[in-house]
């Protein structure tokens, strides 16, 4: 049953060869739909597979959840960018030949990001990972304005800096596992060296969690490492700023929680758990205070991820069953959420030309399809019921509280700053008179609605198999 | 063993010297020369553990080193510099006393930091990891100091150098980790030439600081 993991990888990359090489943006949008629809077909059929590893590749319960995810975002994401890069091609923001790369690239970073989620084998993970990153940065610089060229130089520079640092790590992981488990390839594998990680060296294993730490932590997006996120989220395209936020997030914080189980299985070693609430709650706490001074709708919402990667990382950080069940919940909630937000965002700096929220006003009135969709990200963003993030918020909240009410407290002071500034921007983006310029924007409300109502189900009702499936998958995180 | 551990110590230790030599160079062709040199040193490194621990695969690492990272890249910035006219250029931001000071201090720190939690790993791959991260935090604190896109890409490049330095050093790992190394300096020399291009093309300069003041009133 092997065949469904490789085809998760090899799709994408297949996909993104024959893209390269074929003519004409109405063709490589719609085979860049099939291509990852294909690959989600491939990823749901991973749930059927027992839990298995070979010196590579790996699939638990885990990164099941990872993978469908991804792949999921990827099909609604590829379907957005078809109408979404059409009308930057009408009014010259790309050209045609650019439009090319793009496909192709957008099908290798998919790629990229299943190898990482899949890998088994530490380097092949970071292989997977620095891939996708330098992926983006290239989409990121696609409009070549000043502004897009230094967002990817900054984004360049710093994931360079965080891609050289936890491949440092790696290398201290794996001489850390070499004294037990002998030289070559069963010390660079993740099953192997969790399963031995009481015979691992102690010292080795807590300076390499520094460095993946602060390698990993940079692509999660944690405060203090956060500033290369908002200028990518801003100036790229806005399908990749979805996929940012998204996806690529979920999979550095993906390699972070591997190891996290690594260090936190040798009791001797430093308890990793603390770390990560302490990163958690001052991203989160930072980023809601941060919120309120955005003028760039793109930039407000890029640091709307940094408090939820916050939020998702504290859940983690507190661990337990019941807390790593709420993170990998809200994980879910807030990829789905938030790129059905990105994809509204989109659509509205189309329709109004720009990206400064002060020049955006009365959408209720010139656009009320675009008004009603950005309306109900943004509720469901700032955790108001009936929506997903509502309920994992609320899950993480009440078993913080059940263990250490002060942390509690501070979150609750981070998620009620944070709705705060969204409500008051987005009061002023859909009400008031309409502004000119207004364009008329031919968008697919499909993969808006598609996200919405998915979180609107998950609020109101989660099945019974979606919940044992998250309660294995949090058994595994410990 | 005394021998393989000797040489290889020399060579760690020459390339850290080279990493000194890359901070205080304030002329673009000498930072590119002596990015070369460090290269080469590299090569030699890695062709020598190849040897000791009976790996023939490393050759390919240091084979790469050489080819790739010792002379191609190098002439080819050397030709994109002379193209653009920087030759004569000379940057520096902070003094270089200062930055000297700063890297003995983070050289100190390395050596004492990977030294002290390595007690039990063998001596070779101790010392050599410690250099290592000397040599990567050296990249970045040239990266820090510069404000020239052709420098920070050579800081950049020197980290990748302390990088493989220490992946070499650890026994045994893998080839699929040196092989990928090498193939993402490859896709690292295309996005950064790329954006010198780029660079040059919008703003008839490679000066990063040029860059930040694009920034406006965006926050």
């Amino acid at each position: 049953m092997n065949e469904w993991v490789y085809a998760v990888i090899i799709i994408p990359f297949v996909s993104a060869a024959i893209l390269v090489v074929l003519p004409g943006y109405w063709l490589t949008a719609r085979l860049n739909v099939l291509a990852s629809f294909l690959t989600l077909i491939a990823g749901l059929n991973l749930m059927r597979i027992e839990a298995f590893s070979n010196s590579y590749l790996i699939i638990d319960n885990l990164n099941i959840v990872f993978v469908v995810l991804n792949t999921l975002v990827g099909v609604t994401t590829a379907w957005y960018s078809a109408s979404y890069i059409g009308h930057e091609i009408e009014t010259g923001r790309i050209t045609p030949a650019s439009v090319r790369f793009y496909h192709a690239m957008y099908q290798a970073m998919m790629g990229a990001m299943n190898v990482a989620l899949l890998a088994n084998n530490i380097g092949l993970l970071w292989v997977g990972l620095e891939l996708a990153t330098l992926i983006t940065v290239i989409m990121v610089g696609i409009y070549r304005t000043p502004e897009a060229i230094e967002a990817a130089w900054k984004y360049f520079i710093l994931g360079g800096v965080g891609i050289s640092l936890a491949f440092f790590g790696t290398i201290l992981t794996y001489l850390a596992g070499q004294q037990a488990l002998g030289e070559g390839l069963p010390a660079m594998s993740w099953s192997l060296l969790h399963a031995n990680a009481g015979k691992l060296d102690v010292p080795l294993l807590n300076l390499a969690f520094v460095f993946l730490l602060i390698g990993y932590g940079t692509k999660v997006g944690l405060a203090p490492l956060h500033a290369w996120l908002p200028d990518a989220h801003s100036e790229g395209p806005t399908p990749i700023s979805a996929v940012l936020s998204g996806l690529l997030l979920n999979v550095a914080l993906y390699a972070l929680l591997r190891y996290k189980m690594l260090i936190a299985a040798n009791p001797l070693a430093l308890q990793p758990g603390p770390i990560l609430v302490v990163m958690g709650l001052v991203s989160l706490i930072f980023a809601a205070f941060m919120l309120y001074q955005r003028r760039d709708i793109k930039r407000l919402f890029a640091y709307s991820s940094i408090e939820h990667m916050g939020l998702i990382t504290f859940a983690f950080g507190m661990g337990g069953p019941l807390a790593n069940f709420a993170g990998l919940l809200h994980m879910t909630m807030h990829s789905l959420t938030k790129s059905a937000i990105f994809y509204a965002v989109g659509h509205v700096a189309q329709a109004k030309g720009t990206q400064r929220i002060a020049d955006i006003r009365g959408l209720s009135v010139s656009h009320p399809g675009l008004a009603v969709a950005l309306g109900l990200g943004v509720l469901a963003i700032s955790g108001l019921p009936p929506f997903g993030v509502f309920m994992s918020e609320f899950l993480i909240l009440t078993s913080t509280f059940a263990r250490e009410p002060w942390l509690a407290l501070l979150t609750a002071f981070g998620l009620l700053l944070a709705l705060g500034a969204l409500l008051l921007r987005l009061q002023g983006m859909l009400f008031g008179e309409p502004n000119e310029p207004t364009h008329t924007v031919k968008a697919s409300p499909v993969p808006v609605v598609v996200h919405l109502i998915l979180i609107l189900i998950a609020g109101l009702y989660l099945p019974g198999a979606l919940v044992t499936w998250f309660q294995r998958a949090a058994e595994l995180l410990g | 063993m005394n021998e393989a551990y000797d040489v290889s110590h020399f060579l760690a230790g020459l390339m850290l010297v080279v990493s000194f030599a890359l901070i205080y160079q304030d002329r673009l062709l000498a930072v590119l020369r002596t990015f070369a040199i460090q290269a080469i040193v590299l090569a030699l490194a890695v062709a020598w553990q190849a040897l000791v621990q009976d790996r023939p695969n490393l050759f390919i690492t240091a084979g790469l080193a050489l080819g790739l990272k010792g002379i191609v890249i190098p002439l080819a910035l050397h030709r994109m510099i002379f193209r653009l006219g920087i030759h004569r250029d000379v940057e520096q931001v902070v003094g270089v006393g200062l930055t000297m000071l700063f890297g003995l201090a983070l050289t100190a720190l390395s050596l004492m930091l990977v030294l002290k939690a390595t007690a039990s790993a063998p001596a070779v791959a101790r010392e050599v990891l410690a250099i290592a991260l000397a040599i990567i935090l050296l990249g970045f604190l040239m990266m820090i100091t510069r404000r020239n896109a052709v420098t920070q890409i050579i800081g950049f490049m020197s980290i990748e150098n302390g990088l493989i330095l220490g992946a070499t050093g650890a026994r045994g790992m893998p080839l699929v980790v040196e092989i990928s190394v090498a193939f993402s300096v490859l896709i690292a020399l295309f996005v950064f030439a790329v954006f010198v291009f780029r660079i040059r093309e919008r703003f008839d300069t490679v000066d990063v600081e040029v860059l930040e003041r694009v920034r406006g009133d965006r926050t």
